[in-house]
C-alpha cells in the first residue's frame, strides 16, 4: 500500500493546480459579469481600465488559465491515484511553477494595458513581447505536466507487461497527447510574433498567424471537452453506482479525439480572405467528423445511467432519471453540463456549416455557443468534480455542501438564460467583442437591447454561482472537519465488457498519426499562403 | 471489438445525419452557388490610398446594371461611411484594411467578412428591401472599436 506521506505530498501538487484554477475563475467571473452589464448599457468601464482590457482578462483567465490548470491538476490527480508508487514530485512541481510564471507574466502585461489583444491576440494588433513570451511559457509548463503523465504510462507498461494502462490514466494521457500535437500550432505562431513584437522582424504574415492560431484554437476546446470526458467516463459512474459502458469504446473515443481534434481549425476562418473555398469546404467535412466521438460519448454515458438503474430494479426513462443522485453536487454538475452540451452540439454543427456560419460568424451567437460548451459541460463538470476532489485532496469534509449543490443549479439556469439570450441576439445581428452595442441609437441595434439585459441577468446568476463555489472551495480549507474517507475509486467496465484490442492501447503511435493527419490537412492552405506573394504587415497598437 | 446493437443503430443515425447535412451543403453549393466567401486578391496595405479603385472608395455602376462597392476599413471608420444604393441593386463589395484586422458585417443580410490587411475580401448581395442598414465592424480592432460603423441606405427607385 502506498504510504500516506507519499499521497499527501502528491496531493499538494494537485491542490496547487486546482486552487490556481479556482483563483482564475473567481477573478474571471468578476470581469465577466461586468461585461454583461456594460453591453446592456448599465455601466461603463473607466478609462484607466477599459472594457477591452477587462474582456482580455476574462477570456485569458477563463479559457486559458482556469481550464488548463484544472485539467493539469485533474490529470495529475487521476494518474497519481490510479498508478500508486513511490515517486519524486520534482517534475510535477516544476510544471506548476513554470505554468504559473507564464501566467503571471501575461497577466501583468494585460493589467498594465500592454496587451489588450483579447485571448485570440490576432496580429497585427501588437502586444508587448512579454505577453507572448508569458503565454508561451504557460504552454511549455503544460508540456512538463504532459511529460509527468507520459512517464507514468511508460512506468506502468514496464512494470505491468501485457496489462493495459488503467482506463482513467489512458484518458488523461490521451488528452495530453492531443494537447502536445495542438500546441505546436500556437508555439509556431509565437515563433513569428515574439521576434516581431521585439522589433527584430519588421512585418508579420497576418493570415499565417491566424491559421496557426486556429490550428491550436479549436483543439483547445477539445482539450477542455476531453477533460470533462475523463470525469464523465471514469468518475461520475461511481456517483450512481454505475460502470464504464465499454472499456474499448472509451479508448476508441479518446483516440478519435486525438486524431480528429486538430485538423478542423479553419472553420473559424470561413469568412477570411486568402484561403480558397475548396479548403474551407474540406474543413466543414473534418469538423463534422469530430462530432462522432461525442455521439459515442452521448450513447455511452446515457447507457451507463440506464444499466445502473436496471441493476437497482428501475425500468423506463422517468424511473432512470429519478434514480440518479441529483442531490450530489459532483453528479449534478456533470449531469447539468451534459444537458447544456446537447445545445452546444446543435450550435456547433451550425457553426461548422459554412453557409449558416455566414449568418452568425462573429456575432454574439458564437459567444453564446462557447459559453454553453466551455461554460456548460466543461466548467460545470469541473466545478462539480472539484467538490469530489477537494475532500480527497485535503482530508477535510466539504464546507456547506448544500451551497455546492445550489451552485450547480444556479449555474445551469444562469447559463441557459445567458446563452439563449446570446444566441437569439446573434441571429438578430448583435456583434461580439464590443463594449457598447447601441450604435448611437440605430433601430437594428435597439432590437438587441432586451436580449442584452437577459444575458446580463444570466451572467449575474453565473457570478453568484461562482461566489458560492469559491466560498465552498476556500471554506473547506479554513475549517477542520475531517472527511470520512479520502479513498478514490474509478469506474470499471461493465461485466459484459470484452477485452480491448491492442490497437486501442498505443497512445503515442496514434499521436504520431494525428500529427501526420494535421500536416496533411493543413499543408494545402499553408502552401497557398506561403506561395501567395502576400503582404506582411507592420502592425500597431490601437488601444 | 463488440459494439452493442443499440449503439450501432445510434452511430448509424448520427453518421447518416452528418451525411445528410453535408449533402445539403453540397446541393446548395452546386445549385445556388452558396460557397464560403474567399477573396483571393492581394493589395499592399501601405499604398491602399494610391491604389485604384481603393483610392476613390464608393459605389460604381457596371454596364450590366449591377454595382461594385469599394470600401477601405481603418481604425475606427469605414470609407465610405454612408453608401446609397437603389432597391433591387446587386452589389459586390470589395473591402480591404490599411492597418489591423476588421470585420465587415451588415445584420439581416449574408454580408459577413473578415477584413485582413494585405487582402481584398469580397461578397455579393442583392438589396431587396428599402431602408437603412447598419454596417458594423464585428472584429475587435482597438479602443474605439464600438464606434466603427457605417450605414447603407437602400432607397426606393
Amino acid at each position: 500500500m502506498i504510504a500516506d506521506r507519499q499521497m499527501r505530498s502528491e496531493n499538494r501538487v494537485v491542490i496547487a493546480h486546482v486552487y490556481t484554477a479556482t483563483t482564475a475563475i473567481a477573478l474571471g467571473a468578476i470581469f465577466g459579469v461586468f461585461q454583461g452589464f456594460s453591453r446592456a448599457g448599465a455601466v461603463d468601464a473607466p478609462a484607466w481600465f477599459d472594457y477591452y482590457r477587462i474582456l482580455t482578462l476574462h477570456g485569458v483567465l477563463m479559457a486559458l488559465v482556469f481550464t488548463t490548470f484544472f485539467i493539469t491538476g485533474l490529470s495529475l490527480f487521476v494518474t497519481y491515484r490510479a498508478i500508486p508508487r513511490e515517486r519524486a514530485l520534482t517534475v510535477g512541481w516544476i510544471g506548476w511553477i513554470v505554468m504559473l510564471i507564464g501566467t503571471a507574466m501575461a497577466a501583468v502585461e494585460i493589467v498594465l494595458g500592454n496587451a489588450t489583444v483579447l485571448y485570440t491576440f490576432y496580429a497585427p494588433l501588437k502586444a508587448s513581447p512579454w505577453f507572448y513570451i508569458g503565454a508561451t511559457i504557460l504552454v511549455i509548463g503544460t508540456w512538463v505536466v504532459a511529460y509527468e503523465i507520459f512517464e507514468n504510462v511508460v512506468y506502468w507498461r514496464k512494470h505491468n507487461p501485457g496489462t493495459p494502462v488503467p482506463l482513467v490514466v489512458f484518458c488523461a494521457a490521451a488528452t495530453f497527447v492531443m494537447w502536445v500535437v495542438a500546441t505546436l500550432g500556437v508555439v509556431a505562431e509565437m515563433a513569428m510574433l515574439i521576434p516581431w513584437a521585439f522589433g527584430w522582424i519588421p512585418k508579420v504574415n497576418v493570415l499565417l498567424t491566424r491559421l496557426f492560431f486556429w490550428y491550436f484554437g479549436h483543439p483547445l476546446v477539445y482539450f477542455w471537452i476531453m477533460g470533462a470526458y475523463i470525469i464523465w467516463y471514469n468518475i461520475i459512474p461511481k456517483r450512481y453506482g454505475g460502470n464504464v459502458f465499454s472499456d474499448a469504446l472509451t479508448r476508441l473515443t479518446f483516440i478519435m479525439l486525438i486524431l480528429l481534434s486538430t485538423p478542423v481549425g479553419i472553420h473559424h476562418e470561413f469568412m477570411d480572405p486568402g484561403i480558397s473555398s475548396a479548403w474551407k469546404a474540406l474543413f466543414t467535412v473534418t469538423t463534422y467528423g469530430v462530432a462522432i466521438p461525442s455521439f459515442i460519448t452521448a450513447f455511452a454515458i446515457f447507457a451507463s445511467f440506464e444499466l445502473a438503474a436496471i441493476k437497482r430494479g428501475h425500468k423506463g426513462f422517468i424511473a432512470t432519471v429519478r434514480s440518479l443522485p441529483w442531490n450530489d453536487p459532483a453528479f449534478s454538475g456533470a449531469a447539468y453540463g451534459m444537458l447544456l452540451f446537447i445545445l452546444g452540439g446543435f450550435g456547433g454543427l451550425v457553426n461548422a456549416s459554412y453557409s449558416m456560419d455566414a449568418v452568425v460568424h462573429n456575432t454574439i451567437w458564437v459567444v453564446g455557443h462557447f459559453h454553453v460548451t466551455v461554460g456548460g459541460p466543461v466548467a460545470l463538470t469541473f466545478l462539480g468534480a472539484a467538490y469530489w476532489m477537494i475532500p480527497r485532496l485535503t482530508g477535510r469534509a466539504l464546507w456547506k455542501p448544500e451551497w455546492a449543490l445550489m451552485q450547480t443549479r444556479l449555474w445551469f439556469v444562469g447559463m441557459l438564460v445567458m446563452s439563449f439570450a446570446m444566441h437569439f441576439a446573434g441571429l438578430l445581428g448583435a456583434p461580439r467583442r464590443t463594449s457598447d452595442v447601441s450604435y448611437h441609437g440605430a433601430a437594428v441595434a435597439a432590437a438587441w437591447q432586451p436580449y442584452m439585459i437577459a444575458a446580463a441577468a444570466g451572467g449575474l446568476l453565473l457570478f453568484l454561482a461562482i461566489l458560492l463555489f469559491v466560498a465552498v472551495a476556500v471554506g473547506t480549507l479554513l475549517q477542520n472537519r475531517k472527511t470520512e474517507s479520502m479513498e478514490v475509486e474509478f469506474a470499471v467496465p461493465a461485466l459484459s465488457a470484452e477485452t480491448t484490442p491492442g490497437a486501442l492501447q498505443h497512445l503515442f503511435r496514434w499521436g504520431a498519426v494525428a500529427l501526420v493527419l494535421a500536416v496533411l490537412v493543413y499543408a494545402g492552405p499553408i502552401a497557398e499562403l506561403v506561395h501567395a506573394p502576400g503582404y506582411s504587415v507592420a502592425g500597431m497598437r490601437t488601444w | 471489438m463488440h459494439v452493442h446493437k443499440y449503439e450501432r443503430a445510434w452511430l448509424i443515425f448520427g453518421l447518416a445525419m452528418l451525411a445528410v447535412f453535408l449533402c445539403l451543403l453540397a446541393v446548395a453549393a452546386v445549385s445556388n452557388d452558396i460557397v464560403p466567401p474567399s477573396g483571393m486578391q492581394q493589395i499592399d496595405p501601405s499604398t491602399v490610398a494610391r491604389t485604384p479603385p481603393f483610392d476613390k472608395p464608393g459605389l460604381r455602376r457596371l454596364p450590366d446594371g449591377s454595382y461594385e462597392a469599394y470600401y477601405v476599413a481603418q481604425v475606427f471608420s469605414f470609407n465610405p461611411a454612408v453608401l446609397t444604393v437603389p432597391v433591387g441593386a446587386k452589389v459586390t463589395f470589395y473591402v480591404t484594411s490599411t492597418d489591423v484586422v476588421h470585420g465587415f458585417f451588415v445584420p439581416h443580410t449574408d454580408i459577413n467578412m473578415m477584413v485582413i490587411p494585405g487582402w481584398v475580401n469580397t461578397e455579393t448581395h442583392v438589396f431587396r428591401t428599402p431602408g437603412e442598414y447598419l454596417l458594423i465592424c464585428h472584429e475587435y480592432c482597438g479602443i474605439g472599436h464600438q464606434n466603427m460603423f457605417g450605414k447603407i441606405e437602400v432607397t426606393k427607385v
